[in-house]
C-alpha cells in the first residue's frame, strides 16, 4: 500500500513537470464584451515593436475613437499571432479586429473564422489583384492588405566600388556570382540572406526558386534544383556564410548593417534601417536564372474581421476597417508601417514623397502571394518541407537533388 | 470512499448526529471525532486536489484527447474533431523524423545528464573542503541557474556562431580551424548538449553538496586514521553514501532534461535539417511551427515524451525499493 502510493506520488511529479510543456489547452485573455454595449473593441497586430505612442498606435486609437469605441490593441510575435487567433475562436473570444501576416489568412478561412469582405460590405476594388491574391480563396476575399513589402538585393555602394563591380550590370545568376566572386577576391564578404528553418527560411528561398521557374506543386523539379545548387554554391565556396542557416531576417540585415557584406537580402522594412546604416547603399531587384527580375513573394498583413457571436459587433468592426485602409488613410498607416501601399493611386503618392520607394513599388507589382493560385492551406505543408531541404542540402546533409526529393515526398504525404 | 462518506455530513450538531447516526453506526463519540478530523484532512488536501485537477490533470487529459482525435483547423474551432484511435501515433511513429528525433533526444539527455553529473559532484566534493572564499565561489557557480533561458541560450548561440563567435575566434588564436558549431549537422547537437551541461552543472552542485554535508564528519576521521587515501575515501564513503541523494539528482534531472525545448529552438530550431532535433521541439515543430498547426500529431509526440518519463519515474522507485529492502 505505502509503496503503491510512493509509485502514484513519483509518477505525479513525473508527469507533472512534463505537462507543462506539453499541454495545448491555453486560455486567451476573455477581453471581447458580448453585452452589446461595451464600447471596448479588441485589436490584434502582429506589431509588438510598436507601442501606443507610436505613429501605427496613435493611428488605431484613432480609428477607433471615429467609430465612436475605445481600442484595446495587443500586438503579438507574428509566429505566435495565428496560433492565437485558432485558440481564441476555439474559445469563442476572437478579437473584432485582427491583422494577420498573409500567408495565415487562408489557415484562418480553412478554420472558418474569419467573415468576407463581402458580407462585410467592405470595398476591395482598387487593391492591386496579386496582393489581395494570397487573401482570396474560391473567389472570395477574407481581408484588405493594410500594405505590402517584399525581397530585394540591398548593395553596399563602398564595396562594389572598391571591388570594380557596377550594380547595373548584375542581370542574371551569373552576373551576380560573378560579382560575388570580384567582392571576395578583393577582401570583403560576398552576400547574406537568411536559411533558417521557419517560414522566413522559405519566404527569402523563393525569389530564387520562382526565379529558375520552380513551381511549389512540383518541389524535385530540376528548377528547383538549380536554384538550390545556386544558394549551396555561394555557401560552399564561401560567396556567402555558413550562418545564413541560423539567420533570421533580423540577424542576416544586422550581419549586412556591418559593412562587411556587399549584398544583402532583406526586405522593403528595412528601409529605415538602411538609412541609419552609416554608409550609402543602393536595391537592385532579384535577378531571374536567365535575367530579368525574378518574382518576390508578396509580405505584409491583410485587416481581417474574425467571426463573432454578436454580429451586431460588425457595423464599428467595419467602420474600423475601413478607416484604416480607404484610400485617404492607407498612405499615412503604410507610411506608420514603412510598407507599400496595395493601391496603385496611393503607391504614386508614397513615390512621390520617397523618390527611393520606387524600385520596391515595381518590385511589389511583379510580387506573387505564397498562397495565391489556389494553393492555399496546401502552401504550409509545401513550406516546412521545402525550409528542411535547403537545410538539408546547405549544412551539407544531403545533396540538392537528394533534398529536394525528400522534400517532395513529404509534401507530397501530409494532408493538408 | 471514505471521502464521500465523509462529505455526506459535513456540519451536522451532536443532537441530530445521535439521532440519525444510529442507522449509520456512528453514534460512538471516538468515531465522530475521527470523523471531523478526516473533515479537517480533507478541508486541507482540497486546495491542493482542486490544484492538481486544474494545472495537471485536466491539461493532461486534453493533451490525451488531442492526440486521439483528427484534428484539422476548422474541427479544432468548432471542436468536434472525429475519434481517430491511433492514428497519430502511427503517423507519428511512421514519419522519417521520429528515428532521428528519439535517438537525439536519447543522446542529449543521457549525454548530458552524464556530464552535469560528474561535473556538478566533482565541484560539490571540491567545496566540501572549506577554503577561504568557497562560498562566494560557490554563488557564483549558480549564475547559470539564475539567468533566464532565453538570455543564456542566445549568449550560447552568439559565442558559437561560425561567422562572428567567440569560441571560433580563440579557436583561431590557437590555430584551429573553425567549427560550424550550429550550422553543420555533425556539430549541431553537441553544441546544445554544451549549453545544456552548462545549465545543468549549478542543479546538481547543489543538491550533492547539500548531500555531502549530510555525510558525518566521524566516518572521514575514521577512515584516514585507518590510513584511507582520498581516493578510497571518495570510492567508499563519499560515493556509496550518496547514493540516494544521486539517485533522485539523476531522476529530476532526466525529466528536466527529456523536455528541454526552449535552449535547442532558440540555439538551432532542431537544425540543420533535423538534425538537432528532439522530441520536445518536434511536438513544437508540429504544432505550433508551421502556418498550419497539426495539433494531433504534435500532442501524440507529447504523450510520447510524458510515456519515457514515467518508465523513468517508476525505474527509480524500483531501484530505490531495492536499496531500501
Amino acid at each position: 500500500m505505502r509503496n503503491t502510493r510512493r509509485t502514484l506520488l513519483a509518477a505525479c511529479v513525473a508527469v507533472g513537470t512534463l505537462a507543462s510543456v506539453t499541454a495545448c489547452g491555453g486560455g486567451g485573455s476573455g477581453s471581447s464584451d458580448s453585452t452589446g454595449k461595451s464600447a471596448t473593441y479588441t485589436f490584434w497586430d502582429p506589431y509588438p515593436q510598436f507601442d501606443a505612442s507610436s505613429n501605427w498606435g496613435k493611428r488605431v486609437a484613432q480609428c477607433g475613437t471615429s467609430a465612436g469605441v475605445k481600442i484595446k490593441r495587443t500586438g503579438y510575435d507574428t509566429t505566435d499571432l495565428g496560433n492565437k487567433a485558432l485558440l481564441a475562436a476555439q474559445q469563442g473570444n476572437a478579437p473584432d479586429v485582427m491583422l494577420v501576416d498573409n500567408p495565415v489568412v487562408s489557415t484562418l478561412v480553412e478554420a472558418g473564422i474569419l467573415n468576407k469582405t463581402n458580407d462585410l460590405g467592405l470595398d476591395t476594388s482598387a487593391i492591386q489583384k496579386n496582393i489581395i491574391g494570397a487573401g482570396t480563396i474560391d473567389g472570395a476575399s477574407y481581408g484588405v492588405p493594410i500594405g505590402a513589402n517584399t525581397l530585394a538585393l540591398y548593395y553596399n555602394k563602398k564595396i562594389l566600388t572598391a571591388a570594380h563591380v557596377d550594380p547595373a550590370s548584375i542581370k542574371d545568376w551569373a552576373s551576380l556570382t560573378a560579382a560575388l566572386k570580384k567582392v571576395k577576391s578583393a577582401g570583403k564578404k560576398g552576400i547574406t540572406f537568411s536559411a533558417i528553418g521557419t517560414e522566413e527560411g522559405s519566404f527569402q528561398f523563393l525569389p530564387w526558386f520562382w526565379g529558375a521557374g520552380g513551381d511549389l506543386t512540383h518541389l524535385d523539379s530540376p528548377k528547383s534544383a538549380a536554384a538550390l545548387s545556386l544558394w549551396k554554391q555561394w555557401v560552399d565556396e564561401g560567396l556567402a556564410p555558413k550562418d545564413v542557416l541560423n539567420n533570421t531576417q533580423t540577424t542576416s540585415w544586422q550581419e549586412f548593417a556591418t559593412g562587411d557584406y556587399a549584398f544583402g537580402e532583406n526586405g522593403t522594412w528595412q528601409l529605415a534601417n538602411a538609412e541609419k546604416a552609416g554608409f550609402p547603399y543602393g536595391v537592385v531587384s532579384i535577378p531571374g536564372r536567365n535575367g530579368g527580375s525574378a518574382p518576390v513573394p508578396t509580405g505584409g498583413e491583410f485587416v481581417t474581421v474574425p467571426v463573432q457571436q454578436d454580429t451586431a459587433r460588425y457595423d464599428v468592426s467595419k467602420k474600423i476597417v475601413t478607416c484604416l485602409t480607404s484610400s485617404e488613410s492607407l498612405l499615412a498607416s503604410d507610411t506608420a508601417l514603412t510598407y507599400v501601399a496595395p493601391t496603385a493611386a496611393v503607391q504614386a503618392q508614397q513615390v512621390e514623397a520617397n523618390p527611393k520607394l520606387k524600385p520596391w513599388v515595381e518590385a511589389v507589382a511583379a510580387a506573387r502571394g505564397r498562397t495565391s493560385g489556389g494553393l492555399g492551406t496546401k502552401y504550409p505543408t509545401i513550406s516546412q518541407p521545402m525550409w528542411t531541404a535547403v537545410q538539408a542540402a546547405l549544412s551539407g546533409g544531403k545533396s540538392p537533388e537528394a533534398a529536394l526529393d525528400a522534400a517532395q515526398t513529404a509534401a507530397g504525404k501530409s494532408k493538408g | 470512499m471514505t471521502i464521500a462518506r465523509v462529505d455526506r455530513r459535513p456540519h451536522r450538531s451532536p443532537a441530530v448526529s445521535g439521532a440519525a447516526g444510529g442507522a449509520d453506526r456512528c453514534d460512538v463519540p471516538p468515531r465522530r471525532r475521527r470523523g471531523r478530523d478526516r473533515l479537517t484532512a480533507l478541508g486541507f488536501l482540497a486546495p491542493l486536489v482542486a490544484y492538481l485537477a486544474a494545472f495537471y490533470l485536466y491539461p493532461l487529459y486534453r493533451n490525451l484527447d488531442l492526440s486521439l482525435r483528427d484534428y484539422t483547423v476548422r474541427s479544432f474551432v468548432a471542436g468536434d474533431a472525429p475519434f481517430s484511435g491511433w492514428d497519430n501515433f502511427s503517423q507519428v511513429l511512421n514519419d522519417p523524423t521520429f528515428g532521428p528525433a528519439l535517438r537525439n533526444t536519447m543522446v542529449f539527455t543521457f549525454v548530458s545528464i552524464a556530464l552535469q553529473y560528474a561535473a556538478g559532484l566533482a565541484l560539490a566534493v571540491f567545496f566540501n573542503r572549506h577554503f577561504r572564499l568557497s562560498t562566494t565561489l560557490r554563488a557564483l557557480f549558480l549564475i547559470p541557474w539564475l539567468l533566464p533561458l532565453i538570455v543564456s541560450a542566445s549568449t550560447w548561440s552568439w559565442m558559437l556562431n561560425s561567422e562572428s563567435g567567440v569560441v571560433n575566434y580563440a579557436l583561431h588564436l590557437v590555430g584551429v580551424p573553425p567549427v560550424d558549431w550550429l550550422t553543420s549537422p555533425h556539430w549541431a547537437l553537441a553544441s546544445v548538449v554544451i549549453a545544456n551541461v552548462w545549465i545543468g552543472i549549478p542543479f546538481n552542485l547543489v543538491i550533492l553538496y547539500s548531500g555531502l554535508q549530510n555525510i558525518p564528519g566521524e566516518l572521514y576521521e575514521a577512515a584516514s586514521l585507518d590510513g584511507a587515501s582520498g581516493r578510497q575515501q571518495f570510492r567508499r564513503i563519499t560515493f556509496p553514501l550518496l547514493r540516494p541523494v544521486s539517485a533522485i539528482t539523476l531522476l529530476l534531472g532526466l525529466v528536466y532534461t527529456l523536455k528541454v525545448f526552449d535552449l535547442i529552438w532558440i540555439m538551432t530550431k532542431g537544425g540543420p535539417g533535423d538534425s538537432s532535433s528532439t522530441l520536445a521541439t518536434w511536438s513544437y515543430q508540429l504544432a505550433f511551427g508551421t502556418l498550419l498547426p497539426h495539433f494531433g500529431p504534435g500532442a501524440a509526440v507529447g504523450n510520447i515524451l510524458i510515456l519515457i518519463a514515467l518508465v523513468f519515474g517508476l525505474l527509480y522507485i524500483r531501484v530505490q525499493r531495492r536499496q531500501e529492502a
